[in-house]
């Protein structure tokens, strides 16, 4: 109970802190002051704020279950090669979209595309794949508040009651103290986490006696390969490389870009970046191999009994069968179970809130929709002109409350493992609206049919590989399921992970085919107006 | 030529980031650490390095002043 007694208080913290940035506004009903905190974030403030929002329940919880069962793959997967690219997307991109915000009031980017493309009802469009690509994400934070805390408690919490009060909580903070209230709360939930990553790996090595004999029984043992990437293909690893494109294309990271005081905010959190990622993702990848070498947790070990069962009797199995020793071994817990076996209860407690850090990163993206369904949509269609900025800040505050209800309701009822649910459809998702950023900022010939075509084809594709993944049942770890070879060429595949297209992830395709839809549309439909264009690129040609 | 390096750095380390050389070598660097993942670890180290050389080298300081710019006039048009 001590743990979870731990945790609440961390819950209080941050719901304290929400009331007070809300304290700090007073008096100031403006859109820009809410969503934005007025432009105003320091440059600490502005690098773990930025940070922490792009960490969700997969950072600590995810990443330490993939690698529990993938091995050290996990971490070249997502956590490298985002080192690489977010930092410099946001070097790219998010400091052009700053300084036009700056220049013009942008405060979301479908504000800015409308404005670029002089667009309308296409700018709606866009907000409404965008919305809806960004609901998974809230889910996986209340989906990863409901297991962290019943976990802590030793089952104590159940599920649906650890989930509410982790949406409780983040809405609350979120509805009173908006982007200042969400931007100081992140910062301080990623010093915790930060912290969380160091402190894991000390406490749990020495519980497990040093690493030394757990990694050297590892690769003396049947599961050497876990401290390969044997068990993942090459493409495949490839494939990832495009899956960080989505962060910049991701509503919340743009409008936080927004919120710098200055464009010199942005040197330390590009530098820095990687360096954060390595910090966090390391400890955890490295501690959910480990756990393959702990006997003692009945857990853990009825976790590899359903590996192994599902490995080598899974191809003669019903697909539900299947599917339910594939939910059975999945890890997402394994983290805290090795926190259960080796930290005292206190300490347990505080990492748990260090835990409950990362999971609970959803509020930004709750805000980010706020904001996007505030301005528009309230606003573009004529709601702040007709009520006022006061009634346009308060509908912003009714929406956090829907939006949360949505989410946790749909949390409920979701079966998926957090990390499959986030990567399949908001991930490749976002990274195929990259092109729309990359088109808006560095090409005149952009138009806004080519931004048009690259959002249906991102919601066609996303569309198309959630009712494949529904419809044709994921086949025994091992080979794929050809689903489509014409001529022999295996086109398309049904994956034990999802789905491949010439042995690539669907993201690849659905990048590449999305921006050369920008580049054909755009030079088939006609450009924006000098005027327009210079607002843009000034004298560039 | 400066832009140019940059730019190629950048290739470079993406390139460097596929790193099939490790493939399905369990080896221990300090005897604990799988060398797959303690190379992951360095590129994180190197993908740090780059973008400091990035922000040094190549940083967009015409936005800035193109922001200051906008803000002035404004300022005079008040």
């Amino acid at each position: 109970l001590i743990p979870a007694i731990v945790v609440f208080l961390y819950l209080a913290a941050v719901l304290y802190i929400g009331i007070f940035a809300f304290r700090r506004a007073r008096g100031k009903e403006e859109a820009e002051d809410y969503f934005l905190a007025s432009r105003s974030l320091g440059p600490f403030v502005f690098l773990f704020s930025l940070f922490g929002t792009n960490m969700t329940a997969f950072a600590i919880l995810g990443s330490s279950g993939h690698a529990f069962n993938n091995g050290i793959v996990t971490f070249g997967l997502m956590a490298s090669s985002s080192g690489l690219v977010i930092p410099l997307t946001i070097f790219l991109i998010g400091t052009r979209v700053w300084a036009l915000g700056k220049k013009y009031g942008f405060m979301t980017p479908v504000q800015m595309f409308r404005d670029r493309w002089e667009c309308s009802h296409i700018g709606t469009v866009i907000f409404v794949v965008q919305a809806v690509l960004l609901v998974p994400y809230i889910i996986i934070g209340i989906m990863g508040g409901g297991t962290t805390l019943y976990t802590i408690s030793n089952g104590l919490v159940p599920f649906w009651f650890g989930g509410a009060i982790v949406a409780l909580v983040v809405m609350s903070y979120v509805f009173f103290g908006g982007m200042r209230g969400t931007a100081w709360v992140n910062t301080f939930q990623t010093v915790l986490f930060l912290c969380f990553g160091a402190i894991a790996l000390i406490v749990i090595g020495v519980g497990m006696g040093g690493f030394r004999s757990a990694a050297t029984a590892i690769q003396a043992s049947p599961m050497a390969s876990l401290l390969t990437r044997e068990r993942i293909s090459p493409y495949y690893f490839f494939s990832y490389t495009f899956i960080p494109l989505s962060a910049i294309a991701f509503p919340h990271i743009l409008i936080f870009c927004l919120t710098a005081r200055k464009m010199a905010q942005f040197k330390k959190t590009v530098i820095f970046y990687p360096i954060c990622i390595l910090a966090i993702w390391l400890p955890c990848v490295f501690l959910g191999v480990m756990a393959n070498r702990v006997t003692d947790v009945p857990e853990i070990r009825a976790k590899q009994e359903a590996r192994r069962v599902l490995a080598t009797q899974g191809k003669n199995m019903e697909p539900e069968k299947r599917d339910e020793l594939r939910e059975q071994s999945a890890g997402d817990d394994v983290i805290m179970l090795l926190l259960h076996r080796y930290a005292p209860l206190w300490l347990a407690g505080l990492l748990g809130a260090g835990i409950m850090a990362a999971v609970m990163a959803s509020d930004s993206q709750i805000l980010a929709l706020s904001t996007m369904f505030t301005e528009d949509v309230f606003a573009f269609y004529g709601g702040k002109a007709r009520f006022g900025e006061h009634v346009q800040v308060q509908t912003g505050r009714i929406f956090i409350i829907l939006i949360t209800i949505f989410a946790y309701a749909v949390a409920l009822r979701a079966p998926e493992t957090i990390f499959e649910l986030a990567i399949q459809y908001a991930f490749s998702g976002y990274a195929s609206l990259s092109p729309l950023l990359v088109a808006a900022l560095f090409w005149k010939g952009s138009t806004k049919w080519g931004a048009l075509a690259v959002t249906l084809w991102t919601a066609l594709t996303v569309i198309a590989v959630a009712i494949l993944q529904a419809v044709v049942p994921a086949p025994a770890p091992g080979p794929a399921t050809v689903l489509w070879a014409p001529g022999g060429v295996e086109m398309l595949s049904r994956t034990p992970g999802g789905t491949a297209v010439f042995g690539f992830m669907p993201v690849v395709p659905m990048v590449i085919v999305s921006a050369l839809l920008m580049i054909v549309v755009s030079l088939v439909t006609q450009k924006p107006r000098e005027t327009t264009l210079a607002k843009y690129f000034g004298g560039r040609k | 030529v400066r832009k140019i390096l940059l730019v190629v750095a950048v290739v470079v380390l993406y390139v460097l980031h596929q790193d099939i050389w490790f493939w399905r070598s369990s080896y221990l660097v300090f005897g604990f650490i799988p060398i797959g993942l303690f190379y992951q670890g360095m590129f994180s180290v190197a993908a740090a390095l780059l973008m400091w050389l990035l922000v040094t080298y190549a940083w967009p300081s015409h936005l800035e002043q193109e922001v200051e710019e906008t803000k002035s006039r404004e300022d005079l048009a008040r």
